[in-house]
């Protein structure tokens, strides 16, 4: 392997949010990295605490209710986690960027699209509105969009323009990271195919890494060189692409597949996963996924598995798995 | 076999200050009972109008629908209302379908006390059977919709539309809205029911994979017209119309190497208002030309496999 620098080095973090039901245990101990230029899916069903993870890196986590209790987010060798909020400023929107899931609540109704897109290049870039001006016309092409319409609002905009906005948005600075979290849940497919397209090419193009947050498989296989499988706050499964897809070996990640409707199968029953996710206030001793599982045995109950290496880059937090490998 | 529902040239226009939106343009199709058609589009190509107008929860402009023999446009509200019956609507959205002021119990039991002639006792037997046949705990009776996951609330709202016993669901995207491990959960259930009790659904979704899984037929929408109608298998194996080899193409395949040629549309969906005749996709189509702007019919291409593109024939070397 070359020497590719670590771009970002997650370890252990665990995130509450302490309410009055109770402590919600979001992300329980998560350790993840991403070299420059690589584009990692993270993988899990709603609740999972992907986006608690993506809103932990850029610090913009609702505290309270939300804490982080401890861990370690570097980023370019420093822990953004130990950096003051103006330090933090500079790196928002400019190194590391955020693309929300739903285009349609992540605009401010009453700016027009390039004052938007504009804000973040004035902010980070000190240039005069004029040159920003110029930035943010670049941007809008570059993502599809003609720039005449620069001064228009975002009601005036589809769903899917709307999402090309919010990608320019994120783009606007060159940022190292790109956080895309959901990114064309909310569009159609076929909007979604040039959207997706879009993006490996801008990312191609700019070299920015990649965090994309989804629960599509389909759109991982596309994206992503590496895949991390999130269950109840816990990194489950990670490894490259064709280690997760063509060798799975953790049993969540096997059920998702089953669940899978294939275009190209022909069987007529899914095999669903039994049960439904705990319940994050009051999460199982052992293994999380252990009341879920198919292959549980008492160990499981008992003792949360470790995250282990079966082969070179591909870890399974798993207690059957660590044997077989 | 015969058709359950005989659905006739329906349409389904909106006024809007604009001019007429058509939802639905001239629709027609045969479903036989026991079976499943998907209607698949994208957003605001008229999937769920069509299903509420088949329903008449919307009135029709235009065009028949006949269940069991009788055409329904015609029927006078008392009428109607013994025909609802037998037709049933499951809901996309399990947040929001259901009134969070009642119970699970009160939810599915409300049709049974509006139809009347039972005893409150052999309501609450029929909706404890019922919950049973949905696979909801008997602990949630009395639960409210705010306390239980979007997977069983859709449960709860499959329930509902089982409490007549009907013989034909329209599923309006009732999946959706679920997690992928849940959505194979209640997938299972309805090919269940549909088994059990020989149900007829209606599936409207914009989720191909799920609609090749659960469907017998499939119809393909576009701004409110039928572009390609075939079976299940032959849709996906052996697409004819341009906009559904696009879409086909547009399907993320979870699989690494991902070996993919993809159709690029350019462009979005045109505007349903006051449309001018001929084919609406042509605007988006590689393949458009002179002849694309009269009116498009659906012809049989192949036994049971209809397409309305008059350059189908050209496109796929037939």
């Amino acid at each position: 392997m070359k020497d590719e620098k670590q771009l970002l080095n997650i370890k252990n973090l665990v995130v509450e949010y302490r309410t009055d039901g109770g402590v919600i245990h979001a992300v329980n101990g998560f350790d993840l990295s991403l070299k420059k230029g690589e584009a990692l899916g993270l993988v899990g069903e709603t609740g999972a605490g992907k986006t608690t993870v993506a809103k932990a890196i850029l610090r913009i986590l609702p505290d309270p209710p939300a804490k982080v209790c401890s861990g370690s987010i570097e980023f370019e060798g420093e822990d953004l986690l130990r950096l003051s909020e103006a330090n933090m400023h500079r790196i928002r929107g400019n190194k590391i960027s955020m693309i929300f899931q739903d285009p349609m609540t992540a605009l401010n109704p009453v700016e027009t699209i390039g004052e938007q897109i504009a804000e973040p290049v004035r902010i980070h870039n000190r240039v005069s509105r004029s040159e920003a001006r110029k930035r943010t016309i670049e941007m809008l092409e570059m993502v599809g969009i003609p720039g005449e319409r620069y001064s228009e609002y975002p009601h005036q905009f589809s769903g899917g323009m709307k999402q090309r906005v919010i990608i320019a948005m994120a783009l606007a600075c060159n940022p190292e990271l790109l956080l895309a979290d959901e990114p064309t849940t909310a569009l159609d497919v076929t909007i979604q195919a040039q959207v997706l397209e879009m993006m490996a090419n801008l990312k191609k193009d700019l070299d920015t890494s990649l965090i994309l947050i989804t629960h599509d498989l389909g759109i991982v296989a596309e994206m992503c060189e590496k895949v991390a499988v999130v269950y109840a706050g816990e990194i489950v499964e990670s490894g490259t692409a064709d280690d997760i897809f063509n060798h799975t070996a953790h049993p969540y990640t096997e059920g998702l597949f089953d669940s899978l409707p294939r275009i190209n199968s022909t069987a007529r029953r899914l095999r669903p996963i039994k049960g439904l996710m705990p319940d994050p206030s009051n999460l199982p001793e052992g293994c999380k996924f252990c009341p879920r599982c198919p292959y549980a045995e008492e160990i499981c109950q008992k003792k949360n598995p470790d995250f282990t290496e079966t082969t070179p880059g591909h870890f399974v937090k798993c207690h059957k798995r660590k044997g077989d490998a | 076999m015969s058709a359950i529902l005989e659905v006739q040239d329906l349409k389904k226009y909106f006024k809007t200050p604009k001019g007429a939106l058509h939802a639905v343009d001239g629709i027609s199709f045969q479903l036989e009972e026991g079976k499943t058609l998907g209607v698949v589009g994208e957003s605001g190509c008229g999937k769920s109008t069509l299903g509420r107008t088949i329903l008449h929860l919307l009135d029709s402009t235009g065009g028949k629908i006949f269940f069991e023999g009788q055409d329904v446009t015609k029927l006078d509200k008392p009428a109607l209302k013994k025909y609802r019956e037998k037709m049933q609507i499951i809901f996309q959205d399990p947040f929001a379908s259901l009134n969070p002021r009642m119970t699970t119990a009160e939810t599915i039991m409300e049709p049974l006390m509006l139809r009347g002639g039972m005893s409150r006792d052999a309501m609450l037997q029929e909706t404890a059977g019922l919950m049973e046949t949905v696979g909801l705990a008997n602990r949630f009776a009395n639960a409210y919709p705010h306390e239980m996951d979007g997977g069983r609330r859709q449960r709860i709202g499959i329930a509902r539309a089982l409490a007549l016993s009907p013989k034909f669901i329209v599923c309006d995207e009732p999946v959706s809205a679920l997690d992928v491990s849940i959505q194979a959960q209640v997938l299972n259930l309805m090919l269940d029911l549909q088994e059990e009790r020989n149900l007829t659904y209606i599936f409207v979704t914009h989720d191909l994979s799920v609609v090749k899984y659960i469907s017998d037929e499939i119809m393909v929408m576009y701004l409110g017209q039928m572009v390609e109608k075939t079976s299940s298998e032959d849709l996906f194996a052996n697409p004819l119309h341009p906009y559904t080899k696009a879409l086909l193409s547009a399907i993320p395949v979870p699989e690494v190497p991902c070996k993919k040629q993809r159709i690029l549309l350019k462009g979005e969906i045109t505007s349903p208002i006051d449309p001018k005749p001929g084919c609406r996709f042509a605007a988006r189509c590689p393949y458009a030309g002179e002849e694309c702007h009269r009116p498009q019919t659906p012809e049989e291409i192949q036994p049971g496999h209809f397409v309305s593109c008059c350059q189908a024939r050209k496109i796929n070397a037939m």
